[in-house]
C-alpha cells in the first residue's frame, strides 16, 4: 500500500493500448484503447456478443490478447505466470453466475484466498471475512454452504469474497445478469455502497442504467469489439452522439 | 349455447358418474400391498422348491451335507501361497491360501488401476495433442477388448515369448525376466536393512506430525511449510541415512540359475503377472474414463474463479477441483474396484490358484457342489461388501451440502 501512495496519482490504474483478440477468425476486440484513473468507475454496456465480457476478462488475463498492451498498476501482463498471478493478486473479480465454490463454506470460500494466497493467519483472515460479511450484510450464513443460500446472497457472498483479497480494482461481469429480478435490487445496494465508502477502482460490465447514472463517472459503450462511445453518464444517457448508441439505448430504455 | 338451454342444463345437472369414484384396487396403496405380498409369495414358493428338490435329490443320492469336509486333508498343492501350505494341510487352509491369492491380486490391483487410470485419466485432458491422443487410443483399445483375450494375451506373451531361464532377459543385475515370471532380489537379513525399516516407519509417523504441526502454525501464523519436501526427507532420506550409517551393506539374495530354474530372490509368477497385468490395463482405462469425467463435471467457472482470487494452478487444481471432482468420481470408482476384484475370479482360465481355481478343485475332490459355490459366493460377497461400505462412508465425507 505504502508504494501505492508513492506513485504519482495521474498514472492509470489499468491501461489498455491497441489491445486485439481473436476466436479463430472471429476478431472479437479490435484496436481497444483504454486508460482507467486510479478509484474511477467505469460502466461498460453494449449489445451481446460485443466484447464487454471478454475485455474485462483480458484485464486479469482469463482471456489472452493476441495484440497491444495491458498494464495494470504498472504491471504489464504478458506470459510470466509471475506478473500474472501478481496482477489477479490486486484484482477482484465478481462474475455473472457467481463461481462460489461449493464444497466449501461461505467463510471458507471468503478465507481461502487470503490464507493460501496472502498468508495470513486464519484468526485474521477469518476476522476480515466476518467483516466484509457485515458489509454486504449476511454474517449469520457464514458457516452455511453456497447451495444453502439465494442467488443474491451467493453474489453478495461474492462481492465479499473478492474483497477479502483487499483489491485496488474490482471488475464485475454482469453481477445481476443471472438473478431474479427482485434480488438485483439487494446486489446493486452493496455494489453502490462499495463504491461510496471505498476508493477502490471499479469497472462494471451491466445493462443496469440506473446504477450505472448515480455511480459511474464515465460510460463506454462497446459494439462488435470496439469502443463505440464513451462519455460521462448524464451526457451518455442525454446526448448520445453515435448512431449505434442511440439504437441501443433506445431498445433498453423503451420498456 | 344460449339455443340450447335446456341441454346445457341437463349436463350440468347430470349426477357424477360412478365409474370416477375410487374404487379400492384403483389405489396406489392397496396395489402396492398387493405386489409386494404377491412378490413375497413368489420368492417364498421359489426358494421352498428349490431347496426341498435340493434336500431330495441330495438324500436320493446320499450326499452328504455340511461343511465338515474342510477339516479333511485337502492333498493337492497350490503354486502360489503366501503362508505355509503343503499338500498335508486342510481344505479350509487350501481354500484361505486361495482367498488370500484373491486378495493379493484385488488390493494391488486396485492401488496400480488407480494410479495409472488417474495419470492416463488426466492425460487425455492434456493440451498436448500427442499426450491426449495417446491416451485415447489407451482407453478406447483397452476398453472395447473382452478381459478375458486381454489375459490370455498377456499370459501368453509371458509364457511364448519370453525365453526360457537359461537365456532369461537380464535388464539389470540380479533382475531375471524368463517364462518362469519375474525374479528379483530381496535384500539379505541385515542390521542396516532392519534399521533402514524402523527408520522408515518412524519417519512415517513423524511426516503425519509434521503435517498436523504445519497446518496449526499456519493457521496462527500465516507461514507455510514446505510440507511435501521435508516429508520426503522424512520418509527416504532417513532409512537411506540409518543405511548409510550402519555400513551400507549391499548384499542380497539374489536369483541364481540352477538347473532349469533360478532358486534364491523373489519371484512373480506368469500366473500372476498375467492376471495382475491384466486387471490393471483393463481397468485402469475405465478409471481413466471416470477420472476424465470427474475432472470436467466441474465447472469452468470454478477454475476461473480460483484463478482470479490469485490462486496459482496446483493450488487451484488442488483446493477447488479435486475436491469437486472426486464427489462425482468415486461412486463410479467404486463400481470398478469391485470389477477388480470380481473380475480376478478369471485367473481360473490361465491357471493361477486364486479362491475360484481352489474351491472348484476342493468341490471336484469333495462333491461337495453346493458349499463349495456358497464359499465362493460367501468369499466375493464379503469382499465386495467390504470395499463398498468403505467407499459409500468416504462418499458421504466429501459430499456437498446442497440446500
Amino acid at each position: 500500500m505504502a508504494t501505492a501512495v508513492q506513485q504519482p496519482s495521474d498514472e492509470p490504474m489499468i491501461l489498455l493500448e491497441k489491445v486485439n483478440k481473436w476466436y479463430g477468425d472471429f476478431h472479437v476486440l479490435t484496436d481497444i484503447d483504454l486508460s482507467v484513473k486510479r478509484g474511477e468507475r467505469i460502466v461498460i454496456c453494449g449489445p451481446s456478443g460485443s466484447g464487454k465480457s471478454t475485455m474485462i476478462r483480458c484485464i486479469n488475463r482469463l482471456e489472452e490478447h493476441q495484440a497491444g498492451r495491458i498494464v495494470v498498476d504498472g504491471v504489464e501482463l504478458t506470459n510470466d505466470v509471475r506478473k500474472v498471478e501478481a496482477v489477479r493478486r490486486d484484482v477482484g473479480m465478481v462474475f455473472q453466475h457467481f463461481n462460489l465454490f461449493p464444497h466449501l463454506t461461505v467463510l471458507q470460500n471468503l478465507t481461502l484466498a487470503p490464507i493460501w494466497v496472502r498468508k495470513t493467519p486464519k484468526a485474521e483472515a477469518e476476522a476480515t471475512a466476518m467483516k466484509y460479511l457485515e458489509r454486504v450484510r449476511i454474517p449469520e450464513q457464514a458457516h452455511k454452504y453456497p447451495g444453502q443460500l439465494s442467488g443474491g446472497q451467493q453474489q453478495r457472498v461474492a462481492i465479499a469474497r473478492a474483497l477479502c483479497i483487499n483489491p485496488k480494482v474490482m471488475l464485475f461481469d454482469e453481477p445481476t445478469s443471472a438473478l431474479d429480478p427482485e434480488m438485483v435490487a439487494e446486489v446493486l445496494d452493496v455494489m453502490i455502497k462499495l463504491a461510496d465508502e471505498s476508493n477502490v477502482t471499479m469497472i462494471c460490465v451491466t445493462h443496469e442504467m440506473g446504477f450505472a447514472r448515480s455511480v459511474a463517472d464515465r460510460v463506454i459503450f462497446m459494439d462488435r469489439g470496439q469502443i463505440v462511445e464513451q462519455n460521462t453518464p448524464e451526457e451518455f444517457f442525454s446526448h448520445p452522439q453515435n448512431e449505434r448508441t442511440k439504437l441501443f439505448l433506445s431498445q433498453i430504455l423503451a420498456h | 349455447m344460449a339455443a340450447h338451454p335446456a341441454q346445457t342444463g341437463a349436463t350440468a345437472g347430470r349426477p357424477i358418474p360412478k365409474a370416477s369414484r375410487a374404487v379400492f384396487w384403483n389405489d396406489p396403496r392397496v396395489r402396492g400391498i398387493f405386489y409386494q405380498i404377491l412378490a413375497v409369495a413368489l420368492i417364498g414358493g421359489a426358494v421352498w422348491w428349490l431347496a426341498s428338490n435340493t434336500i431330495e435329490n441330495l438324500n436320493s443320492r446320499n450326499i452328504a451335507t455340511g461343511f465338515h469336509f474342510l477339516g479333511r486333508e485337502a492333498g493337492f498343492d497350490i503354486g502360489e501361497n503366501l503362508i505355509d501350505y503343503s499338500p498335508a494341510d486342510s481344505y479350509f487352509k487350501a481354500l484361505l491360501v486361495g482367498v488370500l491369492n484373491t486378495l493379493r491380486v484385488a488390493v494391488i490391483g486396485i492401488i496400480l488401476a488407480t494410479i495409472i487410470g488417474t495419470i492416463i485419466g488426466i492425460a487425455r485432458l492434456s493440451k498436448n495433442w500427442l499426450v491426449a491422443k495417446l491416451a485415447s487410443i489407451y482407453v478406447e483399445v483397452v476398453r472395447n477388448i473382452p478381459l478375458i483375450l486381454q489375459l490370455f494375451f498377456w499370459y501368453s506373451l509371458i509364457t511364448e515369448f519370453l525365453p526360457g531361464p537359461r537365456d532369461a532377459l537380464h535388464p539389470m543385475a540380479g533382475v531375471f525376466l524368463s517364462n518362469r515370471g519375474l525374479k528379483f532380489p530381496l535384500p539379505a537379513h541385515e542390521f542396516a536393512y532392519d534399521l533402514a525399516m524402523v527408520l522408515f516407519a518412524l519417519g512415517l509417523i513423524a511426516a503425519v506430525a509434521l503435517g498436523h504441526w504445519a497446518k496449526k502454525r499456519q493457521d496462527a501464523t500465516g507461514r507455510h511449510f514446505p510440507t511435501a519436501w521435508v516429508n520426503l526427507g522424512l520418509i527416504v532420506g532417513l532409512p537411506i541415512a540409518g543405511w548409510l550409517l550402519a555400513g551400507a551393506p549391499l548384499t542380497f539374495n539374489a536369483p541364481v540359475l540352477q538347473g532349469f530354474n533360478f532358486v534364491g530372490g523373489a519371484s512373480l509368477s506368469p500366473e500372476f503377472s498375467a492376471l495382475l497385468l491384466g486387471l490393471v490395463i483393463y481397468t485402469a482405462g475405465f478409471i481413466a474414463e471416470i477420472v476424465r469425467s470427474g475432472i470436467q463435471a466441474v465447472g469452468k467457472g470454478q477454475t476461473e474463479a480460483s484463478l482470479a482470487l490469485g490462486l496459482s494452478k496446483g493450488q487451484t487444481l488442488r483446493l477447488i477441483v479435486m475436491p469437486q471432482a472426486l464427489r462425482v468420481i468415486v461412486p463410479p470408482m467404486t463400481s470398478q474396484y469391485l470389477n477388480i476384484t470380481k473380475n480376478s475370479s478369471l485367473a481360473v482360465a490361465i491357471g493361477f490358484p486364486d479362491i475360484v481355481s481352489v474351491a472348484n478343485t476342493t468341490l471336484n475332490q469333495t462333491g461337495q457342489a453346493i458349499e463349495g459355490i456358497a464359499i465362493i459366493m460367501a468369499v466375493f460377497l464379503t469382499i465386495s461388501l467390504s470395499i463398498a461400505t468403505f467407499m459409500n462412508w468416504y462418499n458421504k465425507h466429501i459430499a456437498l451440502v446442497e440446500r
